[in-house]
């Protein structure tokens, strides 16, 4: 650990901010709070809502994970793992069961979230309803009234043109039957994760500013219509290293030949199936 | 054990206050995401009376110049004011709805919840949180939680509280997304009260 730093970076008058931006962030469950800005010394689109919110919730007795679409070994990933770690000088780990601090970036993992973990979602676009309405005023009073009867418009107008719901990440939710949330750009697959999930959920928006929250045990659901009920992804294919047929795969691209497969998208739980059938 | 000051006579605040304060922001996120559950707080420093250890390691850790606190009569002791001016550097406001943060020392005489801050429609974040010291979290009636945090049902015995209280949690729920915060300080252990949680009977 570097003494050079602040505890996780920031100066402890913002964590108050953002701890009080959370805490309100819980009792209002799916409500975007804004909050102040501190500049963060990595650019936005690396994730700066997601530590801001890390670095306000982590302590020395944590044990941190770090994943970026599943894997905890891409670029991102790594980078922040190590920002964490010189910064705090809290373990880190590659293993869901034992994280008790989880930031993520379009994944939620395979392996089964358990009571006192803390999952922290990166956040490029918070609002749910930008793409119907442009202006912050007029969302928020949609939000304030639950207005929220043209997403269900754009939604039935993908089944009118499709015959199902195009959106397959991002897919919006209402969270304990009151406010409509992105839950981040995850795979539509892992929504059904959220609902009453064990663990607090945190998410945080860096450039727009905007901390919301899922605590345990809280209804999530994923928008949908009687005659076209919310449905998840499925592969014809079960994993090529695992033999998982209940993961999220991802395709990838074997050799210059035009190869390919299906694997889990997940490496942490892919590995670990892999280890138990070693042995 | 913490030392007074020698010139002034104020008492320190915490004694790690890096750590104790994220030790203590995570005894409430503990206390706000599941409600009823009984959390031991991790710092008790040293507080002017009737300032209680755990409302004071509460108040160190959420409150500054930022966040405009009420103090109840009871409360508004110099020795009280200048902790946490000092500490907290936090504006004391007389009126219960101008306050981001209130401190109730005296339960049994307390407004209603309904006269601090209830947050607006689209502004609902900016309602008062309630910090009220309690003598114990298991002395009083049992009430019956439900709600997000909650997997089937809590249960919360906060004791000493008004009468009344019971139904003012119930119209505060009623008023969601708007409505107050409540966090029990007992006198070595916290629990927490979110707008969002129903009570039951
Ligand atoms: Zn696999």
């Amino acid at each position: 650990m570097n003494t050079g730093y602040n505890f996780a970076y920031l100066d402890e008058q913002t964590k108050r901010m953002l701890r009080r931006a959370i805490l309100k962030a819980v009792a209002i469950p799916g409500y975007q709070v804004p909050f102040g800005s501190r500049e963060m010394p990595l650019p936005y689109g690396w994730g700066t809502g997601g530590i801001q919110v890390t670095a306000a919730v982590i302590g020395a007795d944590d044990t941190l994970k770090v994943i970026d679409q599943g894997a905890d070994d891409t670029t991102n990933a790594v980078s922040i793992r190590r920002f964490f770690a010189r910064t705090t000088g809290v373990a880190t780990t590659e293993k869901t069961v034992e994280a008790t601090v989880i930031q993520t970036r379009h994944r939620i993992p395979e392996t089964p979230l358990s009571d006192g973990q803390i999952m922290v979602y990166q956040v490029p676009i918070p609002e749910p309803l930008r793409w119907l309405e442009p202006r912050e005023t007029e969302t928020r009073k949609m939000h304030a009234l639950a207005d929220y009867g043209a997403m269900h418009v754009k939604l039935y107008e993908d089944i009118a043109r499709y015959g199902h719901i195009a959106t397959t990440y991002d897919y919006p939710v209402l969270v304990n039957g009151r406010y409509l949330m992105r839950p981040s750009p995850i795979p539509k697959f892992d929504n059904p994760k959220m609902d009453h999930s064990p663990a607090l959920q945190l998410f945080g928006a860096g450039r727009e500013k905007r901390i919301y929250a899922v605590p345990p045990y809280t209804s999530v659901k994923s928008l949908d219509f009687e005659d076209h009920p919310f449905e998840v992804q499925r592969w014809d294919q079960a994993c090529a290293l695992c033999g998982s047929t209940e993961s999220f795969l991802d395709e990838v691209v074997t050799d210059d030949k035009g190869g390919r497969m299906y694997v889990c998208s997940d490496s942490d739980y892919c590995g670990e199936r892999q280890k138990d059938q070693m042995q | 054990m913490n030392a007074l000051a020698p010139e002034t006579g104020l008492l320190p605040g915490f004694s790690d206050p890096v750590a104790e304060a994220q030790k203590t922001f995570r005894a409430v996120l503990e206390a706000t995401s599941r409600p009823g559950t009984i959390v031991t707080a991790p710092a008790l420093p040293s507080a002017p009376a009737p300032l209680t250890p755990v409302a004071a390691a509460l108040l160190l850790a959420l409150v500054d110049y930022e966040t405009p606190l009420w103090l109840d009569p009871a409360a508004r002791q110099p020795a009280v004011e200048e902790y946490l001016r000092f500490h907290c550097g936090c504006p004391l406001v007389d009126e219960p709805s101008q306050a981001a943060f209130a401190l109730v020392t005296d339960a049994q005489s307390m407004p209603p919840l309904s006269a601090f801050h209830l947050g607006s429609d689209e502004y609902p974040d900016r309602s008062t949180t309630l910090i009220i010291q309690v003598p114990n979290l298991d002395g009083g009636d049992n009430w019956r939680l439900k709600g997000p945090g909650i997997r089937d049902q809590a249960i919360l015995s906060a004791s000493h509280l008004p009468v009344c209280f019971k139904s003012w949690v119930r119209d505060n729920h009623a008023l969601f997304p708007r409505g107050v915060d409540l966090l029990f300080a007992a006198p070595t252990q916290l629990a927490g009260l979110p707008r969002s949680t129903q009570l039951e009977g």
